[in-house]
């Protein structure tokens, strides 16, 4: 007859582990959980800081977040920027689907009248050298928007220079540019559109 | 050679995790761009290694034979989430850009290989050195592959310290050169694999060397006894 007693002892000791292990896990997660999320908010914060001057807000941007359906069907997440209870900047999370190669996130930031204040480019996978000079370490190219007004006149001008636009691309990589600066354009229009990104009540958060 | 002398060895250069048995390749080729991520990347193996030795010599005499590797792996995964979540929550920059390769590390067959070659057979303190040793090993080439594709693609050695020890750091980038442009292959995938040839083909050329040095007294001595007892 089969002998059931050693399997019994060795599931015993295989569930012993895993409940000891996946204990260890869980009490590590409690442990850094809200250290994680304050490092989360603070890394929101530090690109913010970069493009929007400090005197336009005083709130705590972090947590004034909208998470609404963009122009590209996704959920996007926008940090108000608020004046002593003026609202005085938009800040949206975009993505360019089409880099060289796959996904450049972004972060635009807009003042009230959509002028545009900064870009930022938070993750990419362009090849080092060459498409990553639209990181702000690395290039001085990604400031060249800040000032800069999108309007259904000048929407046609948006483009690197080899489309007919104004911008222009750098030496190698013309992909990666024209990715951007349409996700710039494309983010910027569908935010003039929109009417209650200011007020709508804020959703999400770090 | 004492025996710790000999996992020293073993782990750093003879049986070396990276450069002989090959282990591990995947992550050491794709973050190895620059010092600092190879350097990272080196530390959290490193530490997982060493948990997972220590965890698994403790319990090596209560685990029946057959269910061996299922705890082995329930061991290192946990260990690596463990890791995982500490670097999210200390050091939250060098996680997103080592990103993907700090879940990886389970996958390093290195550390099992360990668990099932040494730890599961020594004592604790033993299995914990050698789980230092061959951790160390691994950071070693880590180090030396990231500085030498830093060096070659962008001219400038520990760029980006700031993500592992904080702000201040950010004065230790040291510029060696600056190029018009960056190498790109020694910054892409495949100049990973050129160089780590290069350094593979280099410890075998200084292998005989080297070992004459380390353990060459060792050896004669071995082979002075034997003649005693022949004669004897």
């Amino acid at each position: 007859m089969l002998d059931i007693k050693p399997i019994s002892k060795a599931s015993g000791i295989l569930a012993l582990f895993a409940i000891c292990t996946t204990g260890l896990v869980a009490l590590t997660h409690i442990q850094t959980k809200d250290k994680i999320a304050s490092e989360k908010e603070r890394a929101i914060v530090r690109t913010i800081s970069q493009i929007v001057p400090p005197d336009l807000y005083n709130n705590q941007i972090a947590q004034d977040c909208l998470m609404v359906e963009n122009h590209q069907g996704t959920q996007s997440r926008i940090f108000r920027a608020r004046l002593n209870e003026n609202n005085t900047a938009l800040i949206i999370e975009t993505i360019a689907p089409n880099g060289y190669n796959g996904r450049i996130e972004l972060l635009v930031a807009l003042a009230k009248d959509h002028q545009i204040l900064g870009v930022r480019t938070t993750a990419h996978n362009e090849t080092p050298g060459l498409g990553d000079k639209i990181e702000v370490t690395k290039s001085n190219w990604i400031e060249h928007f800040a000032g800069l007004y999108v309007t259904a006149e000048n929407s046609k001008k948006w483009a690197v220079r080899k489309d007919g636009g104004t911008f222009d691309g750098f030496t190698g990589a013309t992909i990666t540019p024209r990715a951007v600066i349409k996700a710039i354009k494309e983010t910027t229009l569908w935010a003039a559109e929109q009417e209650s990104l200011f007020s709508a009540k804020s959703n999400c958060g770090a | 050679m004492t025996p710790l002398q000999d996992i020293s060895w073993q782990g750093i250069w003879k049986n070396n995790p990276a450069l002989v048995q090959m282990l591990g390749l995947c992550p050491l080729l794709a973050v190895t761009n620059t010092v600092i991520n190879g350097l990272g990347l080196g530390i959290a193996t490193l530490f997982v290694l060493l948990g997972s030795n220590i965890t698994v010599s403790v319990v090596r005499n209560w685990i029946p034979n057959e269910i061996r590797i299922p705890v082995f792996v329930m061991v290192i995964a946990s260990l690596v989430t463990i890791v995982q979540l500490l670097m999210n929550a200390y050091t939250y920059q060098l996680y997103q850009t080592l990103g993907i390769f700090i879940p990886l590390i389970v996958t390093n067959c290195a550390i099992i290989g360990r668990a099932e070659a040494f730890a599961s057979k020594n004592s604790v303190g033993l299995a914990a050195y050698d789980g230092l040793m061959m951790g160390l090993g691994f950071l070693l080439v880590l180090v030396v592959l990231g500085a030498v594709r830093e060096l070659l693609g962008s001219g400038t050695l520990f760029a980006g310290a700031e993500l592992l020890v904080g702000d201040n750091a950010k004065t230790l980038t040291w510029v060696v050169f600056q190029p018009d442009e960056n190498f790109l292959v020694a910054i892409l995938p495949p100049g990973a694999f050129i160089i780590m040839g290069l350094l593979i083909a280099l410890k075998n050329k200084y292998d005989k060397r080297i070992e004459h040095i380390v353990v060459g007294e060792q050896e004669k001595t071995k082979i002075e006894r034997a003649r005693v007892t022949l004669e004897s």
